[in-house]
């Protein structure tokens, strides 16, 4: 099991969407990853740079960048299984049943 | 920067015939929707028109890439020889939007990532028009109403900013393509709609584009055939020719063949369509190469697309009958298209030709022959490809000369395969007649449109001296070539040698008669003066018997007399 995660969250503006992407985030990692995690949010409206160079299409976009592999999954994150099961995050207190 | 103008305005795309379709581009600062099948030519569509924006009107452009990398995208425009390495420093920007494989979607999402980042682009460099190739791959991940609401986004966010766009998506019904709820809704919204489809036809590769809409403007309606080629798409449009088009000609440019000008009244008329028809064999190529040879030596530049032929066999062929090929295309007036060389359908074949005859800047042009573009694939588009091949010569001032096969011989009931024969000018049609064991070549001129013409069969004579028609013996009713013809005319000669022989003998009896007549006038002449002479002699003695009797009556009555006076007693013995 590897230390942490590196999680970067790409959002649009303000908007509902990413408030509840935002929040929605911080749920499963308090709930799932027992708080061992980093986890920046970039606004592509202030930061288009950052959009551009990571290809970013679709907002919100969540990218795992550790531990290795990346993966990449969009949407408000709002279905918490399908988010787990995308990103491969092994929930802390299910990993081992 | 170009500000963006009233909604008339038009954005050239590059592609020959669609500006000339829609009246001069797709519409300026408004969306325009591409769709199509797989390999229907939706990205170089779009790609060629943003080349042609950045390179010819100065308007910088972003290419949004869904599918495929910019880079691969770049590469395959390398084959239109499109200098993207050029344009991609300032003038063409390609903005890699494919998504992850492994991207799967947990809930809401929307394009603003990437319209942010756009954004950005479109400032730093002036953008004007933009494409977003394959909209549908990123609408996949949204559900219907989402995949609404974020068009529609999409859609007035190019508004608000004026840019000329175009979106490319599948159309509906390919698998993982978004249906009515995405793209389905977007044909209501945007204000220029292009359909593209790619179908084969017994084999045969059949591109074709139809502007569905197109907001505020006229544009074809009908569905135009689609090439691309060497140098990118091309749409074989060629307008109909509105009304008269053009000056008409009375010139007349020769046959090759003398006896043929003069059953046209002086040959082909210029800018006409000439059909000639017959059986394989005829002598269809024949008459194509007098016409070039003719043409040539009249200085007429000339365009041959042989499609069924390479060019020297073709030249050699013609060689044998005296038609002499090489040196108009040694000195350049010819140039022959090894048309089998193109392959493809019937619009392909068109666009090849007439690209070849503008270029060689053509004013006769020879198509042998022009049946076998209805091999390649649909009648009925090849037909209409026909059409307009006839239209554009018209309209070019090109005289046109096509050949086509016939399977049946009698002209008169006969359809060519493209139905051709209506459209042409002049038709000619060339025939076997096998007749005591011998085929021969016939020629009629079935129509000539402002042609008085000779309605005759001729027979076509080959020899390595050239083309010749000969008149043909009509017999029985029967028409006699060869062998026969000969037989004919040698019996013409015989019966005409028999009739002077037998005037000459009438007229000489004519006169032996009219000398007899005269003979016998003279002889009867004579004899009345004859008969006149002796009877003034007979007058003459009846006179002198008269005068003698008279005066033998004197004598004797004096006679009397004396005797009276002598003796006067016997007066009474007398009375």
């Amino acid at each position: 099991m590897a230390s942490g995660y590196l999680l970067r969250l790409f959002i649009a503006g303000h908007t509902p969407r990413s408030r509840r992407a935002i929040a929605d985030l911080r749920q499963i990692c308090q709930e799932d990853l027992g708080g061992r995690y980093a986890l920046e949010v970039i606004d592509v409206i202030e930061n288009p740079e950052a959009a551009e160079h990571e290809h970013v299409v679709a907002t919100p976009t969540l990218i795992k960048e550790l531990p290795p592999p990346v993966r990449r999954i969009i949407g408000d994150l709002s279905d918490h299984d399908q988010v787990l099961h995308s990103l491969a995050l092994i929930p802390v207190g299910r990993g081992h049943a | 920067m170009t500000e963006p103008v009233a909604g008339a305005a038009k954005a050239p795309t590059g592609v020959a015939g669609l500006d000339e379709m829609t009246g001069g581009g797709l519409p300026y600062g408004r969306v325009t929707l591409v769709e199509g099948g797989p390999g229907a030519g939706k990205t170089v569509l779009a790609l060629q028109t943003l080349v042609n924006g950045a390179r010819e009107h100065g308007e910088p452009a972003i290419f949004v890439a869904f599918e495929e990398t910019g880079r691969r995208i770049a590469a395959n425009a390398a084959t239109f020889g499109w200098d993207l390495d050029g344009l991609q420093d300032d003038g063409l920007f390609f903005l890699d939007a494919q998504p992850d494989p492994g991207m799967a979607p947990a809930g809401d999402v929307d394009l603003g990532g990437m319209l942010a980042a756009l954004d950005a682009k479109v400032a730093e460099m002036g953008a004007r028009r933009v494409v977003f190739d394959a909209l549908d791959v990123v609408l996949a991940f949204m559900d219907g109403a989402a995949a609404r609401r974020e068009t529609c986004r999409l859609h007035n966010w190019l508004l608000e900013r004026g840019l000329t766009c175009i979106i490319t998506a599948k159309a509906p019904g390919y698998a993982g393509v978004p249906g009515m709820d995405g793209l389905g809704f977007m044909q209501f919204m945007v204000d220029c709609s292009i359909e593209l489809s790619h179908d084969t036809v017994q084999g045969i590769s059949q591109r074709g584009l139809r502007v569905v809409k197109f907001r505020g403007s006229r544009f074809e309606e009908n569905q135009v055939p689609l090439v691309i080629g060497d140098s990118g798409m091309e749409v074989a449009y060629v307008p109909r020719p509105e009304g008269a088009n053009g000056p008409v000609s009375n010139e007349r440019l020769s046959t090759g063949i003398p006896r043929l000008d003069s059953m046209l009244s002086g040959g082909y008329l210029r800018q006409a369509g000439v059909l000639i028809t017959g059986a394989p064999g005829t002598a269809k190529t024949t008459l194509c190469g007098a016409f070039a040879e003719a043409a040539c030596r009249n200085g007429e530049r000339t365009v041959w697309a042989s499609i069924d032929s390479p060019p020297d066999e073709l030249m050699r062929n013609l060689s044998s009958v005296g038609i002499d090929l090489a040196s108009p295309v040694s000195d350049g007036s010819l140039s022959i298209v090894p048309a089998r060389a193109i392959a493809g359908s019937a619009e392909i074949h068109f666009v090849a030709i007439r690209n070849h005859a503008e270029a060689h800047g053509a004013s006769c042009v020879i198509i042998d022959p022009v049946s076998a573009l209805a091999k390649s694939g649909n009648t009925a588009f090849s037909h209409s490809v026909i059409e307009r091949l006839v239209d554009w010569a018209k309209g070019a001032g090109v005289t046109l000369l096509c050949t086509s096969l016939l399977d049946r011989e009698i002209p008169e009931t006969e359809s060519t395969p493209l139905q051709i024969s209506t459209l042409a000018d002049t038709w000619i049609h060339l025939s076997y007649r096998v007749q005591g064991g011998e085929r021969n070549r016939g020629l009629s001129v079935v129509k000539s449109r402002g042609t008085a013409h000779s309605g005759q069969v001729r027979e076509l004579l080959l020899d390595d001296g050239g083309v010749t028609l000969a008149d043909v013996y009509t017999a029985g009713g029967e028409v006699l070539m060869g062998t026969l013809r000969r037989e004919q005319e040698q019996a013409r000669r015989l019966e005409r040698q028999r009739a002077a022989d037998e005037r000459e003998r009438q007229r000489l009896r004519l006169e032996a008669e009219t000398a007899e007549l005269d003979a016998r006038i003279r002889h009867l002449e004579r004899e009345r003066e004859y008969k006149q002479a002796e009877q003034r002699t007979v007058t003459r003695q009846d006179a002198e018997v008269d005068r003698e009797r008279d005066a033998m009556r004197r004598e004797r009555g004096r006679w009397r007399h004396a005797d009276r006076d002598d003796h006067a007693g016997t007066v009474g013995d007398d009375g």
